[in-house]
Formats: structure tokens, sequence, C-alpha cells
């Protein structure tokens, strides 16, 4: 049991967080705890922290909206936030639908439906998706990802109702189940995407012992962004790839631990990424 | 050239293209979407909403009035509402706008979509000044347009003998009632929905709109001359406006009378038909 414990223990707490984060907004909205109140679109810590999503106020800015000084204020102390710990940190502590797609990865590695050569979708596609998403949020006048964002319909249907909403998320599942491993949050998601770009120089990262290594390429089945283990067994080295989620999976299937986590200063990474 | 080279790129091309292919299929489906969304919703929205098209642009969905509203009378849309999903509305049928004096949803509104100015007139804000939606009544099953005395809209009305007043009309029916029947003051009714709340037909008999279907505009081509503003209006207006007019008639009354005769009597006489006299 222990042993379990302490062999998901990055698993747990990011379940764990996740759940407390949505089940405090859920709280706030259902029962009045304003501990926060709003949602993951932008919100109020303590009756006086505000936090906004960066990219839902990008795409209202597009939209041409007038942006006040609380969202812009919010934006800021996120940004400070994803740029200290990166971004994708969102992605695998907060975000409600990774919950969906790990487990459907979790699904698909047990079913074997695991290893597919050629991957059915390139992870610029979020990229992509995210100049679309601004280009359509200025055509049609309103952030257009918040229109259909999974992201959205899941959080705001767990605090304030679902609806149809549900759908959406048994879609992407199917998806990730069937179509894709992280078909969602690893490929297509702009959100994700945008989250990659703002983290990129993020000081906490992962870091690789290759005298450590034992080669059982665990991390590398568990993984959802795998391309940024490429060096890992290879040489010792910080994973400094932007796409990591921070969900310390590798860090736990690794017998050897040949993971930690470290604190890598700008200038290091910059040295290393030349 | 070689010769292992080229498949490569080949499938390199293709799968960019396959890209361009999904990406143009869900650029479209995600656009009539989105377009689907600018249609108006007969749904109200919280006190002090930008007009709709700036306000589905402005809200970012947080949900923070909703949370603030101490009466749960404000939801967020779903997907399977009529409406942007994620953005408030209220339907007062089922729960109406209490017009709470402290004004928690627009106060929380961390956009300005929700905008405190908008409830603001002359310097003094007041929930009073709120226009969600404008009261309309229908005098076909309205039980006071009937003849019975029911005055439950002007009870649950926030602003009674303001929003609506009550008209005072013998009732010649019975020669000895009255109809007193609620009339809606346009200028101050608010769209709250207690009226439609309480209304007891079996569909409500007064109903709230939003301002975009119930209110109407005289235009500025229209001078009320007896107020003294309208009057000032035109006084202001530029002078050099340049009438067209038609032409008068010169011919007298009588020539117009026989010439119209004449014309009858030749279109009798082509048709030998008399219907059309």
């Amino acid at each position: 049991m222990n042993n379990f414990l302490f062999r998901y223990r990055y698993y747990l707490a990011r379940r764990m967080t996740q759940i407390i984060v949505l089940g405090t907004y859920f709280l706030a909205n259902f029962y009045g705890y304003k501990i926060v109140i709003g949602n993951l679109s932008s919100s109020v810590v303590f009756g006086f922290i505000p936090l906004s999503d960066p990219f839902a106020t990008l795409q209202m800015f597009f939209a041409g909206a007038v942006i006040s000084a609380d969202i812009l204020l919010g934006v800021l102390v996120v940004l400070f936030f994803y740029g200290i710990i990166g971004g994708r940190f969102f992605c695998s502590w907060v975000c409600p639908v990774n919950i969906i797609t790990e487990t459907a990865a979790a699904i698909r590695r047990k079913l074997g439906l695991y290893d597919k050569a050629d991957a059915l979708f390139s992870r610029n596609i979020r990229y992509w998706f995210i100049i679309i998403t601004l280009i359509l949020s200025s055509i049609f006048s309103l952030g257009a990802f918040e229109m259909i964002s999974p992201i959205g319909i899941a959080h705001r249907g767990i605090i304030f109702g679902f609806g149809f909403g549900w759908f959406f998320l048994v879609a992407i599942f199917l998806f990730d189940l069937f179509s894709q491993k992280y078909g969602w949050c690893g490929h297509i998601c702009p959100l994700g995407g945008f989250n990659t770009l703002v983290g990129k120089y993020s000081l906490l990262k992962v870091e690789h012992d290759a005298d450590k290594c034992v080669h059982s390429l665990e991390c590398f089945s568990v993984c959802p962004e795998v391309e940024i283990l490429e060096a890992v067994g290879k040489k010792s080295h910080v994973i400094t790839g932007a796409a990591c989620i921070k969900c310390a999976r590798c860090i736990e299937v690794c017998e050897s631990g040949a993971f930690k986590v470290s604190v890598v200063s700008l200038a290091k990474q910059l040295k290393e990424g030349a | 050239m070689n010769k292992i080279d080229t498949p490569k790129r080949r499938l390199f091309l293709q799968k960019v293209l396959y890209g361009v292919g999904y990406a143009s299929i869900g650029t479209i489906f995600w656009s009539a979407y989105l377009s689907k969304s600018h249609a108006k919703s007969l749904l109200l929205r919280p006190p002090g909403a930008l007009l709709e098209k700036d306000f589905i642009t402005t809200c970012i969905r947080c949900g923070m009035c909703v949370n603030a509203c101490p009466f749960d009378v404000l939801q967020l849309a779903t997907i399977s509402k009529n409406t942007p999903i994620g953005t408030p509305y209220f339907t007062p049928r089922e729960n109406a706008c209490r017009l709470c004096p402290d004004i928690p949803c627009t106060t929380a509104c961390p956009t300005d979509a929700l905008d405190l100015k908008l409830l603001t007139k002359n310097n003094l804000l007041s929930i009073n000044n709120a226009k969600m939606g404008l009261a309309t009544v229908n005098t076909q099953s309205c039980l006071a347009y009937l003849g019975l005395q029911c005055t439950m809209c002007i009870r649950a009305c926030p602003l009674a003998d303001v929003a609506i007043v009550l008209k005072n009309e013998r009732n010649p029916r019975t020669g000895m009632h009255a109809f007193l029947t609620p009339v809606v003051n346009p200028n101050h009714c608010t769209g709250c929905g207690s009226c439609e709340m309480a209304c007891p037909t079996n569909i409500a008999s007064i109903k709230v709109f939003p301002l975009f279907i119930s209110q109407s505009d005289i235009g500025s081509h229209y001078i009320v001359g007896w107020k003294k503003e309208d009057e000032e209006r035109l006084k202001k207006s530029s002078t050099d406006i340049t009438m067209s007019r038609t032409k008068r008639n010169e011919k007298s009354a009588l020539d117009n009378v026989t010439e119209l005769s004449h014309l009858i009597l030749i279109d009798m006489l082509s048709k030998t038909t008399v219907s059309r006299a």
C-alpha cells in the first residue's frame, strides 16, 4: 500500500489538486464559501487576488473588447506564475480535461492500443489552432475558442452545471482512447499550446541523470509529450522541452530514480539550449 | 536525384495537405457555430449588461455574477441553451431579478461586460436604472383587462406605480365596476421580470422581452412640438434642408372628374362590362 502511494505520489497529488481547485469553486457557487470565486476563465482568490486566463483575454483583445484593469492584473498574476513554474503546470495540475485524457491514455495502455508507429496528427496543430482561433475571434468578434473549449465546458459544467456539454467530453475521451494517444492535450488543445509558449523558460524543470538510467523505457511509455525525452538515457541533462506538462509521471515510474525536480536558472537554460 | 529522399518529401507534402484539409473542414463547422452565436436570443442579461453584441465579446464567462447573485436568479448558459455558451442569463418566469440595491452581480463583473456606468444616471448609481428588458402586457389574456381585479403584477413590481401604473376605467359590461388595468411605463421598467413571475395566468400575460425586441424608437424625423426640449432640437437642426414637394395639381376638381369618367367610359366600351365602375 505504501509502495502504491509512493509510486503514485505525484499522480495522487495532482488528482487531489484538480479536485480541490474545482471543489472550492463549486463550494463558492453552491454554498457561498468565498475562498475562490469565479472559474478557470477568471476568478478572485480570498476576495482580492485576481486571476485571469491569458489565452481567453488574448482572444477578447482580438475580438475587440476593452480589457478592464481587473482582468489585466489577473493576467499578469497568472503569467508570473506560469513564468516561474511553467505554463503547462496548469494542464496537469488544474485542468479537468487532463483527468479525462490521462484516463483514456491509461486504458489505452492496458488494452494494448498503445503502439502506433505513425501519429495521426502533428503536435504542431495546436499552434496553428491558436492562429485560427485569433483570426476567427477577430472576424466574429467573440472569443472563438472559448465558445467550443472542452476545458471551459468541463469546469463550468462542474461548477455551474453541464447541459449537453458532457457530450463534448465523452467525444474527447473516445478520441483519445481510440484515435490518437493524448490526441487532445498533446496535439490539438490551443490552450496547451499557448501555455507551452508562455512557460518556455520557466524555472521549474525535470532533470535527468543518465548515469542512473537503466533504459527501461518506462518514462517513454507514460510521458504525454514523448518528444521532450529525446536525449533521455543518452546524456545527463535538464529536460528543457517547453511542452513538458510537469506531471512528474517520469519521476514516479523510474525505478532507478534517474529523474528529479530541479530549479534551473534562465541563464543555464539558454546555455544548454544553445 | 536522390531516390530515398523523394518519397519522404512526398509523404511530408501529403501530410501537410491532409492537415490543411482537416483544418478547413473544422474551421467551416467552427465558423458556422460562431456565426450562429450572433443570432439574438430571447434570454435576459443581468443588470448593467452592455449591448448584446459587445456583451458576448467582453464577457469572459467566469460566472462571478452567478456566484454573487443571492437569489440564484442568474445562470450560465450551457451548450444546450440558445445563447453563447458560458454567458449569464435569467428566466423571469422561473426566477425574476430581485433588483438588489447593492447590485452584487454587476459589481462582481471583472470585465465590465456588466457595467456600473450603465446603471448610473446623473451621477447616481441605482439598480432602478437597469434596463434588462421591457415588460409587455397581452391585453387579451390579462385578467385585469377582462374585468377581474387582479393587481398581481403591480404588487410584485419593485417600482410599483412608477414602472407599472393601474389605469382606472369604467367597465361598460356591468356598468358598476371598474377595469383596473396595468400599464407599463417603458421609461421606468427595469425588465426585472417580477411581474412575469407573479402573473397568475397559465402562460404569463405580462412578459419581459429583451429591449431589442420590445423597445421602439420614434426616430429623429418626428418632433414632439409641445415638448420644450424637442422643440429646442428643431432650433438646433441645420437650416439648409431641401424639401422636395410634389407639384400642386393646377386643374380644377371638375376637370379631374371629367377626365376620370372619360377613362372609365373607354374602359367600359372596350371590355363591355360594368363591373369595374
